[in-house]
């Protein structure tokens, strides 16, 4: 499969076309997503009209963008005009957003065509894209086994080589972890960096927009067009995107990378031992490996399961079948509300929602959400110091490889634990990437964390670029 | 150790969200629910008195837009996404109550 | 109106006004009353998933001008959401400003001396409007209802009172001098018919000194005069409760203008159960010293000190005057008296002819010049036109606009001369002989009958106070 930077330069010069490299997309998912289950919905059609719409400007010599003719897979929680858009929730079933999500616009703008929406857990909440609507997605390494979630379809296109570049989202590692789970880079930026607008919202203050990819590069590829402010985001960082291609290559020498306990502690040897093989290689390349211990992030998961569902029971109270979606007939407007709202959403939607309504209720507030609040204080804080002593932080993306169908859908908290080490950058607003660092049981691939202060991306690829080398993807 | 949270807590916060419970779904989110909540009042054995709560990690402050007009959304097209609509409205059936 | 037995009524008010800007509080969407249905909505106000709110920072401006006007401290604020389910509201929550609203701990002082607290003044959004079929319309008894979201995201400011006020024409008096305070702000047109301005009362009773008692809420006064009544309802419905041995249960009423009467809405339960919590989707707002300096700046004089400066011009005035004052302050018409007086004419007549002529026909006094008001006042002092003659002069100005002296001139009313008036009279005295006598003797109606003779043979031309000069002289 070829890199998105690849099959730019080609549809750019000449080589290939937006329309070839759209059909030999086509063509792997035609051939896979029967059995995968990656794709919700295919646009056949539009993809095929953008494509020679980029083919025709090139011939007529207008320069088309950074992603000239690359084939890109959407998560199906961001909206784009006319386009079925569901968050792998019967609540959205058939729904066609009238506008498009800010990202969408920028991809398209850079010459990249949007192929169709992916599957994820519903309204993103999940770690194994089991919880899905329409279905569980596939491990394209294994197909016994999970993508990891909630970006499991973006994750999964992309190991299969449908295409080399997706958008996911991440509230608590649902970018990295499946990253990790499909032996791929996935990022998720400083929060602000991405435009929110047009992501249907799970916990707004925690969401990111971030890439998937095969290559450091191309992430950094990506993230550029995605970058940048928008003032429809009241969130959006005031600045510019900033560069980060041309620092991939820039190396980690002299660097201070912080390995950090609590980051690994508890994850399988296989693990283990890839995060020290990383924190070896980062040595080798030049920098120099602290070893640290942040006993702060040990509260983060708590903290975080009342968040995310506190935001959530507010985001997803608009599912209510007056506006948009499905109703489910009644006699009057709150049992309307209430079959519709019951019939919509699956079981882990409701359980957070619930969890949410709850801690934000009166009596439980002060215990719950804003204990919460106060664990976040103590999470940004513990990363501010840390981040005086060292410039990166490394850790491992996930406790273990990726896992079989149903081994953690019986008990929720075993689900969460799957976050333990990517929540923190998530509380904390800072930027953190999964980068593929050798394999663990069934010669799966094991993901390594990287994490830096806000706006360090451009480290962070310049980190993930040293171990992608090492790991023998030069 | 008793539950963090009773089959009532759950029955009220299902009414609060919306959501009606199986008397067995009723059972089964009580004993999950006050498992996660039960490990989240961990965070309760410190003293956080002296912590300010942060519910947000973005620092600016002031965003706002200027107060220009820009194009609404078609009529037509909003309205066709609606499960019920009557006379250019979204319909729903009747209200028992006054809005709080 | 005073209670009963020593009871005194404890009211606060809570006044949602709707702000006067171009666009919604968080969407470019037309702010415009009275559109086709749905017509003015996107994919924020209407709630669309992965849709986000951006404040207006002229609402901020405006809210900012009610906080000053009512002499509120500006703080650092944030705003939260308030989960409800209801289908009026898109998101099902409102955005609002929670613990930490823009606007507190003002006052506003009534005409008649009274100061009533101002507890905060915050931003919000308004919801959207629900049409009920079936039934009697209303919304009890309906069989299905309809939803117009053009008003959902509209700009609100809510401001909510201390428990101070103790009549109802107090409330009244504070709800009509806070309208008077929206308009000059700029903030609010004030057009209650239209819902732009709408009140909520808190209305419970106790003996003088006691406690408080358990308080009702009133909900959704969109007059003054409903606001008036349905407090004098409520709270004499309280004491013959409480005399009867029962008690207040704290609840929600509503007001029912034909039957005059205040009914239970909703008892307030658990249920109310709002789960404010900081909107994450907005970030803090702070505004700096520079930013409220340039908003003060902009602010211009209140209706209290624009009513005293009119009112001094009036010396001592009689309770008529002070309601023609209120009329020319409600309508900003006072540069036109501030411009006749500044000529050297007469105070009691420009309020007198600003309240009445002009009021008449205020949306057109955009036709009207000062210099034209002036100009038509003074003709009328100096006796070049009649009373009837410069009304009607106004009324051709504010129609069309122009210059009183072509008008008059094109009207035909050439002041009659001092000689031909002198004539005049003379010719009624000789054919009325006996009014004339009992005139000369002491009889002043006399003067009326006169001036009306002389006003039908010279078709109104005649100024008054030159006939009663002519007819003096004859005496
Ligand atoms: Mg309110
Ligand atoms: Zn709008």
């Amino acid at each position: 499969m070829k890199s998105a930077m690849q099959i730019a330069a080609d549809v750019r010069s000449g080589v290939s076309s937006a329309s070839a490299e759209l059909e030999r997309t086509l063509a792997v998912v035609e051939q896979r997503n029967a059995e995968l289950n990656v794709f919700l919905y295919v646009d056949v059609d539009g993809a095929r009209a953008a494509a020679s719409v980029i083919d025709s400007r090139i011939a007529r010599g207008e320069n088309v963008g950074a992603l000239a003719g690359v084939p890109i897979a959407i998560k199906d929680n961001l909206c784009q005009v006319g386009i079925p858009t569901t968050c792998s929730s019967k609540i959205l079933e058939g729904w066609r957003p009238p506008y498009n999500a800010t990202v969408l616009d920028k991809v398209i703008a850079a010459g990249a065509v949007p192929v169709g929406k992916t599957n994820l857990d519903e309204f993103a909440m999940g770690s194994s894209t089991e919880n899905s609507a329409f279905g569980p997605t596939r491990n394209p390494l294994d197909p016994s086994r999970v993508p990891g979630g909630s970006s499991g379809g973006s994750a999964a296109a992309v190991a299969a080589d449908m295409t080399s570049i997706s958008l996911g989202s991440d509230t608590g590692g649902s970018i990295r972890q499946p990253a990790a789970l499909c032996g791929l880079v996935g990022v998720k930026p400083t929060y602000g960096l991405v435009s929110r607008y047009g992501l249907i919202a799970f916990a707004s203050s925690l969401d990111q927009i971030g890439p998937f990819s095969k290559t450091v590069t191309d992430s950094a590829l990506l993230l550029e067009v995605l970058a940048g402010h928008d003032p429809k985001d009241s969130t959006s960082l005031p600045e510019a995107a900033p560069s980060l291609v041309v620092h991939v290559d820039d190396g980690v020498a002299g660097k201070r990378i912080g390995l950090v306990r609590e980051l690994y502690q508890g994850a399988d040897d296989s693990v283990v031992a890839s995060v020290h093989a990383a924190a070896q290689a980062l040595r080798a390349a030049g920098a120099e490996i602290v070893e640290m211990s942040i006993p702060e992030l040990g509260l983060t998961l708590s903290a975080y399961y009342l968040i995310a569902p506190a935001e959530a029971s507010s985001n997803l109270a608009r599912f209510d079948g007056v506006r948009y979606g499905l109703r489910v007939k009644a006699d009057d407007v709150t049992a309307m509300m209430e079959a519709t709202r019951t019939a919509g959403f699956g079981a882990e939607v409701k359980r957070r929602i619930m969890l949410g309504t709850y801690a934000l209720s009166a009596g439980y507030y002060d215990a719950y959400y804003g204990q919460a609040l106060k664990v976040r204080t103590l999470t940004i804080d513990a990363f501010a110091r840390a981040y005086q002593q060292v410039d990166l932080l490394l850790g491992a993306t996930t406790p273990s490889v990726a896992f079989a169908f149903g081994d953690k859908t019986a008990d929720p908290m075993a689900m969460y634990l799957n976050d333990v080490f990517t929540i923190p950058t998530n509380l904390a607003g800072d930027p953190a990437l999964s980068v593929p660092f050798g394999t663990g049981e069934g010669n799966l691939p094991v993901g390594v964390q990287l994490l830096g202060p806000g706006r360090s991306e451009a480290q962070l690829f310049a980190a993930a670029r040293v171990l992608e080398i090492a790991d023998g993807r030069p | 150790m008793s539950n963090a949270i009773s089959r009532e807590e759950v029955a009220k916060v299902a009414r609060l969200a919306r959501l009606t419970l199986s008397d067995a779904e009723l059972e089964l989110y009580t004993e999950q629910l006050g498992q996660i909540l039960g490990h989240a009042l961990d965070m309760n054995s410190l003293d956080l008195s002296d912590v300010v709560a942060t519910a947000h990690p973005f620092g600016v402050t002031n965003v706002v837009r200027e107060d220009v007009i820009t194009p609404s959304l078609d009529r037509e097209t909003v309205l066709a996404m609606a499960p019920d609509a009557v006379d250019h409205r979204f319909a729903v059936p009747r209200i028992l109550g006054e809005a709080p | 109106m005073t209670l009963p037995n020593g009871w005194e009524m404890v009211v606060g008010l809570e006044v949602h006004t709707e702000l006067l800007t171009k666009s919604k509080l968080f969407c470019g969407c037309a702010n415009h009353f009275g559109a086709e249905p749905n017509t003015n909505i996107c994919p924020v106000c209407l709630g669309l998933p992965g849709s986000l709110p951006v404040l207006n920072r002229e609402a901020v401006d405006f809210a900012m001008r009610i906080g000053m006007a009512l002499h509120c401290t500006i703080a650092p604020s944030t705003f939260h959401r308030k989960n409800y389910f209801y289908p009026d509201q898109s998101k099902d929550y409102q955005i609002s400003q929670y613990d930490l609203p823009i606007n507190s701990g003002g006052y506003l002082d009534l005409p008649d001396g009274s100061r009533v607290t101002i507890e905060r003044a915050h931003m919000e959004e308004d919801t959207g409007k629900s049409t009920h079929l079936g039934g009697s319309g209303r919304l009890a008894g309906a069989d299905s209802s309809l939803v117009d979201y053009n008003r959902c995201g509209v700009p609100l400011v809510e401001i909510v009172s201390g428990p101070d006020i103790r009549s109802s024409a107090q409330a009244r008096a504070y709800a009509g001098e806070l309208r008077g305070i929206l308009i000059a702000t700029g903030a609010s047109d004030g057009r209650l018919e239209e819902g732009s301005m709408r009140f909520d009362a808190n209305v419970s009773i106790r003996k003088s000194g006691a406690p408080f008692g358990t308080r009702c809420e009133i909900k959704n006064l969109n007059s003054l005069r409903s606001l008036q009544r349905a407090i004098e309802y409520e709270a004499l419905r309280q004491v013959e409760l409480i005399e009867e041995g029962g008690v207040v249960r704290q609840e929600t009423r509503h007001w029912d203008e034909n039957l005059g009467e205040t009914s239970t809405l909703r008892v307030k339960e658990d249920a109310d159960d709002y789960r404010y919590f900081r909107d994450p989707d907005l970030v803090d707002l702070a505004p700096d010293q520079a930013w409220q300096d340039r908003v003060r700046a902009a602010l211009p004089p209140m209706p209290a000190e624009r009513r005293g400066l009119v009112v001094a011009l009036l010396g001592e005035p009689s309770e008529a005057q002070l309601d023609a004052v209120e009329v020319v302050i409600d309508l900003g018409l006072e540069k036109y008296v501030h411009a006749v007086v500044d000529a050297g004419s007469d105070a009691a007549l420009a309020v007198a002819r600003a309240a009445n002529e002009i009021a008449a026909d205020v949306d057109h006094v955009d036709n009207l010049s000062v210099e034209a008001f002036v100009t038509t006042l003074t003709m009328e002092q100096r006796g070049e036109l009649s009373a009837t003659q410069a009304k009607t002069v106004l009324a051709e100005l504010l129609a069309h606009g122009g210059d009183p002296r072509a008008i008059a001139a094109d009207k035909g009313f050439e002041q009659l001369s001092a000689d031909s008036l002198g004539a005049t009279v003379a010719t009624l005295i000789a054919s009325n002989p006996d009014e004339w006598t009992r005139y000369r003797d002491g009889d002043e109606k006399l003067a009326q009958f006169f001036i009306g003779q002389v006003m039908k043979l010279t078709k109104g031309q005649a100024n008054g106070k030159a006939v009663i000069a002519e007819l003096q002289a004859r005496r």
